[in-house]
């Protein structure tokens, strides 16, 4: 029974940390209609990033009680990187979706090497334990608070981001923008700076995601190409541009993949993409998706 | 009848890698076997995405079939002979490919890509993780074959590759690229290019969309296997990383850096593909960067690739001569 809580705590953990970066995808996938093949590397870039943060901090002497924030900060920080990617992507908007994804493939090539360049080949991991945050112990259930922290940080960001969808004139602008772009610039919605708006949103969720899972993961080359594979199938479980799917794609492929790891974990990636295909058979757009016309 | 253009280019082309072993030194002819392995798998690509306009993004998954059909027919059950090793792949992909192809082509566009990349990471983590089975991450050994029931004893691997299995290589090629050309010539070519250009609309007229899409993507299988079997023959290995997804996007790769348009873009994309990532692998450790730069270059200012760049150079030079 208590091996089940801890892989349930687990499987949330990932989740969670799924969740950001899938939202991410699915903003940007919902306004600009295109499926980001980077987001993956956003991710590792946090990742890398976090390490570097919370290493000069430490090195400034900042109580490791601050980990956190200084994460969250380095994350978001790296939204920097969204707009002038986003003026690279302007050339691709409206085309075919195969010119999409290749852009954004290249991407994935040029950050693999930025990351080789500046971190290295080798896997680059904090030092400072998160355990400072402590663990919660019943019997043989043991959990950090870390990870209940960033489960809690990530619910707080699907409250946010919900409220700000559907409550702000800025949300309620982005979303008639996803919804018919061109009635939008007609009633005078000046579509690039959404445009630009949302990518960098969904760029500093992806960092974000990556820079709160580095105390409890390494920061590493494959991590950005072996991410990829899980956001996608939660955006395709979900539904594409649904952030309801995201919720759910995210707990559906974290506690798949939680469970499968501790009871068979041959099948860890294999139960993933039975799924998907799955959902993609019998609802091709997702559990929370519209149809595309 | 006039020959068609691509004729005497093709030819030129033919006669230029006739010449590179006896020209250029062994590791060159040696370089250009996973360009005859990927050239040939890319036909069979290009098939359904310059053809029917479906973009697969798994499907180096049909590389790996071909190669670890290698590896399982000349490894574990002894086959000695190479062109045994070829169509049995083959025809094995194809009858993979079947169930999966009902399954995908049923969707178009960003689902199409979706399904195919879900298809190949399933297959990827089946190569990886059942280890008893298929060696996981250390793959399986595909030992040296005949080709055409000769032996080559005298010959050391190199010297093998980089004489008669390179020939017997850039013959494969062309009885490929010339199927390929009556595949696309034919009324079925035809039909799935009316199927790429507007598929409703070609229904409407009575094509078998669904069918004609399936039978495309049953033969593209094919011919990945083909090639993929050739490149587990050159290796000596079939390991699960040419299946990962980052082969597939590779494959994309090539194909638009050769131009998609084009009957022979993609094998001119395979072409530039290894001699430009060899290149770079000898100047600079960060190549990946500078082929990703390439390839956002193409994307962004010459979607139609090299092949399309060279029309522009001849109607450039057609018109400044009149």
């Amino acid at each position: 029974m208590a091996a089940f809580a801890n892989i349930l705590v687990g499987g949330v953990f990932h989740a969670a940390v799924l969740f950001l970066a899938a939202a991410g995808l699915q903003l940007v996938f919902g306004v600009q209609k295109i499926l980001n093949l980077a987001c993956g590397s956003f991710y590792a870039l946090g990742a890398y990033f976090g390490v570097t943060v919370v290493a000069y901090a430490a090195g400034l002497g900042l109580s490791p009680w601050l980990i956190l924030p200084a994460l969250i900060l380095a994350g978001l920080a790296l939204g920097v990187i969204g707009p002038p990617i986003e003026r690279m992507l302007r050339s691709v908007y409206g085309r075919d979706e195969s010119f999409q994804l290749l852009l954004t493939f290249a991407l994935v090539l040029m950050f693999q090497d930025v990351f080789r360049f500046i971190w290295g080949a080798n896997p680059r991991s904090l030092d400072t334990g998160y355990l400072v945050y402590g663990t919660i112990n019943a019997r043989d259930f043991s959990v950090p608070v870390y990870n209940l922290l960033v489960i809690a940080a990530a619910i707080g960001t699907a409250a946010g981001l919900g409220a700000f969808l559907q409550r702000t004139n800025f949300g309620r602008i982005l979303r008639a923008t996803a919804e018919n772009r061109a009635m939008a610039e007609a009633l005078g919605v000046d579509v690039r700076r959404v445009y630009a708006a949302v990518f960098t949103l969904g760029a500093a969720l992806g960092t974000t995601a990556g820079a709160l899972v580095v105390p409890t993961a390494a920061a590493s080359l494959d991590m950005a190409i072996e991410f990829v594979i899980e956001a996608f199938a939660v955006v395709v479980i979900g539904g594409l541009g649904s952030m309801r799917g995201a919720l759910v794609g995210a707990l559906i492929v974290g506690l798949i993949r939680a469970y499968a790891i501790a009871l068979y974990p041959e099948v860890e990636v294999l139960a993933i993409y039975v799924v998907v295909i799955a959902v993609l058979l019998l609802r091709p757009t997702g559990l929370f998706g519209r149809p595309i016309a | 009848m006039t020959l068609p253009r691509i004729v005497a280019p093709a030819l030129a082309a033919v006669a230029a890698l006739a010449l590179v072993p006896t020209l250029a030194p062994p590791y060159y002819a040696n370089l250009m076997i996973p360009f005859f392995g990927y050239a040939i798998a890319l036909l069979g690509f290009n098939l359904l995405f310059g053809q029917a306009n479906l973009l697969s993004f798994g499907h180096a998954m049909f590389l790996g079939l071909g190669a670890y059909g290698a590896a399982v027919l000349s490894g574990v059950l002894g086959v000695r002979s190479f062109e045994v090793v070829l169509v049995v792949s083959a025809l094995a992909a194809a009858l993979v490919a079947v169930p999966i192809g009902v399954v995908c082509v049923r969707h178009t566009g960003i689902f199409f890509g979706m399904l195919t990349l879900a298809f190949g990471m399933l297959f990827y983590s089946f190569l990886f993780k059942f280890y008893h089975l298929t060696g996981g991450d250390s793959g399986m050994r595909v030992p040296r074959m005949t080709i055409l029931g000769m032996e080559f004893a005298r010959y050391n691997k190199i010297e093998f590759l980089a004489g008669p299995f390179y020939y017997y290589c850039l013959a494969l090629l062309v009885l490929a690229a010339l199927a390929m050309w009556r595949i696309v010539r034919s009324p079925f070519g035809l039909h799935l290019r009316a199927i790429g250009d507007n598929a409703r609309k070609a229904e409407y007229l009575g094509v078998h969309v669904h069918r004609c899409r399936l039978a495309a993507f049953v033969i593209s299988a094919a011919f990945g296997a083909a090639g993929g079997a050739i490149l587990g023959f050159r290796v000596g290995l079939a390991d699960p990383e040419l299946v990962y997804w980052t082969q597939s996007g590779q494959l994309v790769f090539m194909t638009v850096l050769g131009g998609f348009s084009h009957f022979l873009g993609p094998v001119l994309g395979a072409l530039a593909y290894i001699l430009l990532q060899d290149q770079l692998q000898t100047l600079t450790q960060y190549w990946r960067f500078v082929l990703g730069a390439i390839l956002a270059i193409i994307v962004i200012g010459f979607p139609a690739g090299l092949a399309g760049l060279a029309d522009d150079v001849r109607r450039k030079i057609r018109r400044s001569a009149a």
